[in-house]
């Protein structure tokens, strides 16, 4: 398929729902070759599935190596897999919450760009330098405290500061691969299953859509545009960023 | 009158660094100071030194039933506690090329986990005590980037973040408990020590980490305190959920 992304290699993580998979759709959209990286099935989906555990390092190692070995190259990784962990306050989090919430959503996306530097580095014919795009999804929970549960918050407060540490080692290695964090508001996707599940899909997204400047939820799409924009050529000067799509939740106050 | 005046504040990392200097300004405030660290030699000497106002109890941050036993020891000593400074932490120098899984979740588990389990463990005895103050030690590297301190970024972002989500539980819980992160710049503390002697190009590892602060200069532990202690007090009642920044003008 021809696009601005053909002929780039893309790994997807969480990608089999909710902004992973309108970021693959997306990506695959530009031309670019998808591995959806999920423990759930995605055989349906704008890429080719691979099985993934993110806070598994072993994982991360088999996968990079199917995907040089199949692909030849690596360009973009989007490290989008994440849990809510539930619904833990700073009193009622215990430290198996805590540490489970870390280890999916802070070090899986630790090793989401170990291991994605080491796959962009990889050089070829048709890639002569170490070029690449990571996206780090965090949340409006690593800007703002009342955005979720304690560990969450946690854990996408490490990803919003990791990504710029990130960002400056490549800058500094001269490795001419970018990383991002992106910090979405609510979006429609099965992050929130309880909530749809008490409310009801409808009256829950309206419920949550009011409290967004813009009157609405995010759909999967809004942010896959984002991601899309991090990862292509058309972003090249943007690092170290923090990019907030939460349709003005954290911008200010209005009028009441 | 004593700013501090019978408050009794339980400090992580107490032993050394910003949180030995917090807790001499607190004594030095009226206040009671539980010196809570893991170097016992340094934390029973300190405690030695400002005798009556001070109580020493071993901890490592890690582990929540020492937490338990700390916050224990601070009521049954002192009849309550109004206070809790989460100082202890491990600075590290790595790169997301160069760093472990174990080395990662490592300082994680000290500066991140460490400090949330001292908010969940204070809490209900703050609350108690009819509600207090938190103090959480982030850095400036939870506000900007460090292409050599990854693992420290994240977990200095992860306090940044907690401390606000800690402030807004207690705030809808009407606990009358406030929580604020302090970001300190490079403190002459034992932390920075060993870089302190290192050469960086053709200077030393001193002047290399004074020229990034427009003072031109390192922050001094006391300097540290002094905003601590005004957090700890009754002084800063309408602060809750912020950053404190105390960084020569390193972010600015």
């Amino acid at each position: 398929m021809s696009g601005e992304l053909s002929g780039q290699v893309a790994i997807v993580t969480g990608g089999a729902s909710g902004i992973g998979a309108a970021s693959a759709a997306l990506l695959a959209g530009q031309g670019a070759r998808v591995i959806v990286a999920d423990l759930q099935d995605a055989r349906d989906g704008a890429g080719r599935f691979v099985s993934h555990d993110v806070a598994s390092e072993e994982s991360w190692k088999s996968l990079l190596a199917d995907v040089l070995e199949s692909e030849g190259r690596l360009d973009i990784v989007v490290n989008n897999a994440g849990i809510s962990g539930g619904v833990g306050n700073a009193e009622t989090t215990t430290v198996e919450n805590w540490q489970h919430v870390q280890a999916i959503n802070s070090e899986g996306v630790f090793l989401g760009c170990k291991y994605a530097i080491q796959g962009m580095k990889q050089t070829g014919p048709d890639k002569p330098a170490s070029k690449g795009s990571i996206v780090n999804i965090s949340s409006i929970a690593g800007l703002i405290g009342s955005a979720g549960p304690t560990a969450y918050t946690a854990s996408k407060g490490a990803v919003r500061l990791l990504s710029k540490s990130v960002a400056l080692y490549c800058a500094e290695q001269k490795y001419n691969i970018r990383c991002n964090s992106v910090h979405p508001g609510g979006v429609d996707t099965p992050i929130f299953n309880p909530l749809w599940q008490a409310m009801g899909h409808e009256q829950g997204k309206a419920f949550l859509g009011s409290r967004h400047p813009i009157g609405r939820m995010a759909e999967p799409v809004d942010l896959g545009e984002v991601v899309l924009w991090l990862a292509s050529d058309r972003s090249n000067f943007v690092t170290g960023a923090e990019i907030v799509a939460d349709g003005g939740l954290t911008s200010g106050l209005m009028k009441r | 009158m004593p700013r501090l005046e019978n408050k009794v504040v339980l400090l992580s990392g107490g032993a050394s660094g910003i949180g030995a200097e917090t807790a001499r300004l607190i004594a030095r405030e009226g206040g009671k100071a539980v010196v809570a660290d893991r170097d016992e030699a340094k934390g029973r000497a300190l405690a030695a030194e400002l005798g009556d106002a001070a109580l020493f109890v071993t901890l490592d941050v890690t582990q929540e039933a020492g937490w338990q036993s700390a916050v224990a020891a601070s009521v049954e000593r002192f009849g309550g506690l109004h206070g809790l400074l989460n100082a202890a932490g491990v600075g590290v120098r790595n790169s997301i090329e160069d760093c472990t899984l174990a080395e990662y979740r490592r300082v994680n588990d000290i500066n991140s986990l460490g400090t949330f389990l001292g908010c969940k463990t204070a809490i209900p005895a703050l609350k108690q005590s009819g509600g207090g103050s938190i103090v959480n030690i982030s850095s400036v590297l939870g506000l900007r980037g460090a292409s050599y301190a990854m693992a420290y970024c994240a977990s200095k972002g992860a306090v940044r973040t907690l401390t606000k989500n800690v402030a807004l539980h207690c705030a809808q819980m009407k606990y009358n408990i406030r929580c604020n992160s302090v970001h300190p710049g490079y403190i002459d503390t034992p932390m920075i020590a060993p870089r302190l002697g290192q050469t960086v190009g053709n200077r030393s590892g001193r002047q290399d980490l004074e020229e990034l602060h427009p003072l031109g200069r390192l922050g001094r532990p006391e300097e540290v305190a002094n905003m601590i202690l005004f957090l700890l007090s009754d002084e800063s009642t309408f602060s809750t959920g912020s950053e404190f920044v105390c960084d020569g003008g390193l972010t600015a």
